[in-house]
C-alpha cells in the first residue's frame, strides 16, 4: 500500500497569537511551529499500517521552506520520504490542487490528512483533495482499518459514530480515536539521525489561483473581568444568569 | 441570481441551525438585493422555513437520501444551486456541514469559507469574517470566485424571524453515488448532545473520580443541557471520548458554557471561546479560566454543584 500523509506545518498550541503588518500577517516571531495535531493522529495511523501490515509513507506539505524542519520531524517519527510543494498556502484550495497533483503523479491508495488545520481552521483541504482526485472520503475519522483493497472507517457524528464501508483509493480526514494519544511517538535519535538522509524532493507549485485571500486578522474584543459571586450566595449567581445574561 | 441556503434537518425537522443559515441566509440576500432559496431534503412541512424569511423552497423526497452522505447530499446542493442560478451558497458547519461543502465547493469551482462568524461586512469585495487559530482570532476573508460558499458558524449569527409568504417546488435532482456505505449508526440517546445543546455542563480533574459525576449530571438534568469534560477525564476513562472538549476535542458554541473543576488551560479555551456567557467553579482563585469566564465562584465543587442543583430546581419550578 502507498500512503500519502497530508502534514500542516502550525503554530504550537500554547503559541501567543499576534499580527504584523497592519494585522494581515501572523507574528511568526518566537512561535514555535510543530505538525499539526490532527495530522500527527493520521501520520501515527499511516506507521501502524507501514509496520503491522507493510506500506510506505510519503508525507507531503505545501508551503515554502520553514516548513522544512516539521516533514523532516515527521520523517523522524518513520515515514519513508517526503515532498514539498514549493508555494505560499494562503487558501485550501490551492493547497487541495497541489496535493491533488501530488496524490495522481504517485498513484498512492491511501491518503491521510487531519480534520482540519489549528491555525486556519478551514476544515476543507481534505473533502476538496478527494474530490478533485476522484477518490472515496471519509471526514472527522476516529478509526481506520484496510484490508486488502477493503476499507472500514468510523466518523465522528453529532452525539455518536457512525462505521462507513469503502473501498481504495481514498482520503481519510482524521482526528484523535485514529489512533489514541498515548500512540503518538517522539522521534528518538536514530530517527533524527536517520531522518537526515532520507529524501526530501521539492517541486514546483502547478498554479497560482487562490478562491479566497485574508484581507486581515483581529484578535475578539478585551472581555470585562469575570463577575465573582460569593459561594454562600449562589441566588446571585441564579439572578445574573437569568436577568443579566439572559441564559436560563 | 439568489442565494441558495441549505436547511438540514433530522427525521423531517429542522435543525436549530437550519433555522440559523436561512437567517444568515436572507440576510445576505438582503445584501445582495436577491431573494432566498431554502433546499430542503425529506422534511415533513417546509412552512416553519418562511418564517425566517425563505421566499422559495425546494423540496427533494427520496429514500436514498434518508441518512445523511456527503458526497451524494454534495451533488443536490450543487445541481441546486445551479438550477438556482445561485451566487452564494450557505451552509452550517456542522460535523455534516463541514463534510458536504468541500465537495460542493469544487463541484461548482467556488471559494468556500468555514466557520463564519458575521454576515458579510462587504459584498464587493465579499469579505466575511470566520474564526481563526482555533478561535484565539479571527480572519477577514475576501471570496473572489463567482459563486460563494459560505459556512455559517453555530450559534454565531443567531436565528432571526423574518416572515414572507413562501413556496414550495419539488426538485427532482440526479443524485451522484457515493463511494462510502453506512454500516452502522451508534449514538448516544436520551441525551442532549454537545452540538445542540443551548446548556453545557462540563466538569474537569477537579472532579477527583467519575464516581463523583452524578452531580454532575443531576445538574445537566435540571437545566436540560448536555454533559462535557475536559480532556484528562476522557484520558484517564472517567468519561467517554465524546464529552472532551477543546482544542482536540469538541467545539463548544453554547449560550451557556458551565465549567466545573476546570482549570482553564489555552487548549480547554480553544474549544470554548466561541460560548456566548461562561460560568466557572474552582477552589483555586488563580485559576485561568477566571479570566476568560464572565461569572465565577471561588467554592468547593462538592459544596457548590448541590447547592446550585436545589436552587435551580426551585427556581425551574416557581
Ligand atoms: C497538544 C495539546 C492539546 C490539548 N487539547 C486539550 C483539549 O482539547 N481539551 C482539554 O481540556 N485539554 C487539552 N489539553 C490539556 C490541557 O493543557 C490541560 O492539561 C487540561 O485542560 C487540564 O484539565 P483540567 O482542568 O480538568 O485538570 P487540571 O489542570 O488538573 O485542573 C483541575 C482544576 O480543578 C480545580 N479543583 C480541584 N479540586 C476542586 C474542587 N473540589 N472544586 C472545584 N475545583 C477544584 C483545580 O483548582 C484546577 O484548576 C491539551 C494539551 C496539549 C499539550
Amino acid at each position: 500500500m502507498k500512503i500519502l500523509v497530508c502534514i500542516s506545518h502550525v503554530p504550537d498550541t500554547t503559541s501567543k497569537i499576534n499580527f504584523t503588518d497592519n494585522d494581515t500577517k501572523f507574528d511568526t516571531n518566537g512561535v514555535q511551529f510543530v505538525i499539526n495535531p490532527y495530522d500527527e493522529f493520521s501520520l501515527t495511523r499511516a506507521m501502524w499500517f507501514k509496520e503491522k501490515q507493510g506500506a510506505t509513507v510519503t508525507v507531503v506539505n505545501v508551503g515554502n521552506a520553514t516548513a522544512e524542519p516539521t516533514l523532516r520531524k515527521a520523517l523522524a517519527i518513520g515515514a519513508d520520504d517526503a515532498i514539498r510543494v514549493n508555494t505560499e498556502p494562503t487558501d485550501g484550495f490551492l493547497v487541495a490542487k497541489e496535493l491533488a497533483a501530488v496524490v495522481k503523479n504517485g498513484g498512492y491508495d491511501l491518503v491521510l490528512a487531519g480534520r482540519e488545520s489549528i491555525d486556519y481552521n478551514g476544515g476543507m483541504v481534505p473533502g476538496m483533495l478527494a474530490s478533485l482526485t476522484d477518490f472515496n472520503f471519509v471526514n472527522g475519522c476516529v478509526g481506520l482499518e484496510v484490508d486488502g483493497e477493503n476499507v472500514s472507517a468510523t466518523r465522528e457524528i453529532d452525539g455518536g459514530s457512525e462505521t462507513l464501508s469503502s473501498s481504495l483509493p481514498i482520503v481519510i480526514a482524521g482526528q484523535k480515536g485514529i489512533v489514541e494519544e498515548s500512540d503518538l511517538r517522539i522521534p528518538n535519535m536514530r530517527g533524527i539521525m536517520m531522518a537526515r538522509k532520507k529524501p526530501l524532493q521539492v517541486v514546483e507549485a502547478t498554479s497560482t489561483d487562490a478562491n479566497t485571500t485574508i484581507q486581515s486578522f483581529e484578535k475578539p474584543a478585551p472581555k470585562g473581568a469575570v463577575k465573582l459571586v460569593d459561594a454562600d450566595n449562589i441566588d446571585e449567581l441564579i439572578n445574573l444568569l437569568h436577568n443579566e445574561a439572559k441564559v436560563i | 441570481m439568489s442565494v441558495l441556503v441549505f436547511a438540514d434537518s433530522t427525521d423531517g425537522k429542522f435543525k436549530k441551525t437550519a433555522l440559523e443559515v436561512v437567517s444568515y441566509g436572507k440576510k445576505v440576500a438582503e445584501q445582495l438585493g436577491s431573494n432566498v432559496v431554502a433546499l430542503t431534503i425529506n422534511a415533513a412541512d417546509v412552512s416553519e422555513l418562511y418564517k425566517y424569511g425563505a421566499e422559495k423552497v425546494i423540496t427533494v423526497s427520496n429514500d436514498s437520501l434518508k441518512t445523511f452522505n456527503a458526497k451524494s447530499y454534495a451533488s443536490v446542493v450543487s445541481e441546486a444551486a445551479k438550477a438556482e442560478n445561485a451566487t452564494v451558497v450557505v451552509v452550517d458547519s456542522s460535523i455534516d456541514g463541514l463534510y458536504l461543502a468541500p465537495i460542493v465547493a469544487v463541484s461548482l469551482d467556488a471559494g468556500y469559507a468555514s466557520n463564519v462568524v458575521a454576515a458579510p461586512s462587504s459584498t464587493a469585495p465579499f469579505t466575511v469574517k470566520r474564526k481563526a487559530f482555533s478561535n484565539k482570532a479571527f480572519s477577514n476573508t475576501v471570496i473572489s470566485t463567482d459563486v460563494k460558499i459560505i459556512g455559517v458558524a453555530k450559534n454565531s449569527f443567531g436565528v432571526h424571524e423574518n416572515e414572507v409568504s413562501g413556496t414550495s417546488e419539488e426538485f427532482s435532482p440526479t443524485i451522484a453515488a457515493s463511494g462510502v456505505k453506512s454500516e452502522k449508526v451508534e449514538k448516544v440517546t436520551g441525551q442532549v448532545t454537545i452540538a445542540d445543546a443551548d446548556i453545557v455542563v462540563s466538569a474537569g480533574r477537579g472532579l477527583k473520580g467519575p464516581e463523583n459525576w452524578g452531580m454532575i449530571e443531576e445538574l445537566a438534568d435540571v437545566l436540560g443541557a448536555a454533559t462535557a469534560c475536559s480532556k484528562p477525564v476522557s484520558d484517564l476513562g472517567w468519561r467517554p471520548h465524546g464529552e472532551h472538549v477543546g482544542q482536540t476535542g469538541k467545539p463548544v458554541a453554547s449560550n451557556l458554557y458551565i465549567a466545573i473543576g476546570i482549570s482553564g488551560a489555552i487548549q480547554h479555551l480553544a474549544g470554548i471561546n466561541a460560548s456566548k456567557v461562561k460560568v466557572v467553579i474552582n477552589t483555586d482563585p488563580e485559576a485561568p479560566f477566571f479570566k476568560a469566564a464572565d461569572y465565577g465562584i471561588v467554592g468547593d465543587a462538592f459544596e457548590v454543584v448541590p447547592k446550585l442543583i436545589e436552587k435551580l430546581k426551585a427556581f425551574k419550578a416557581s
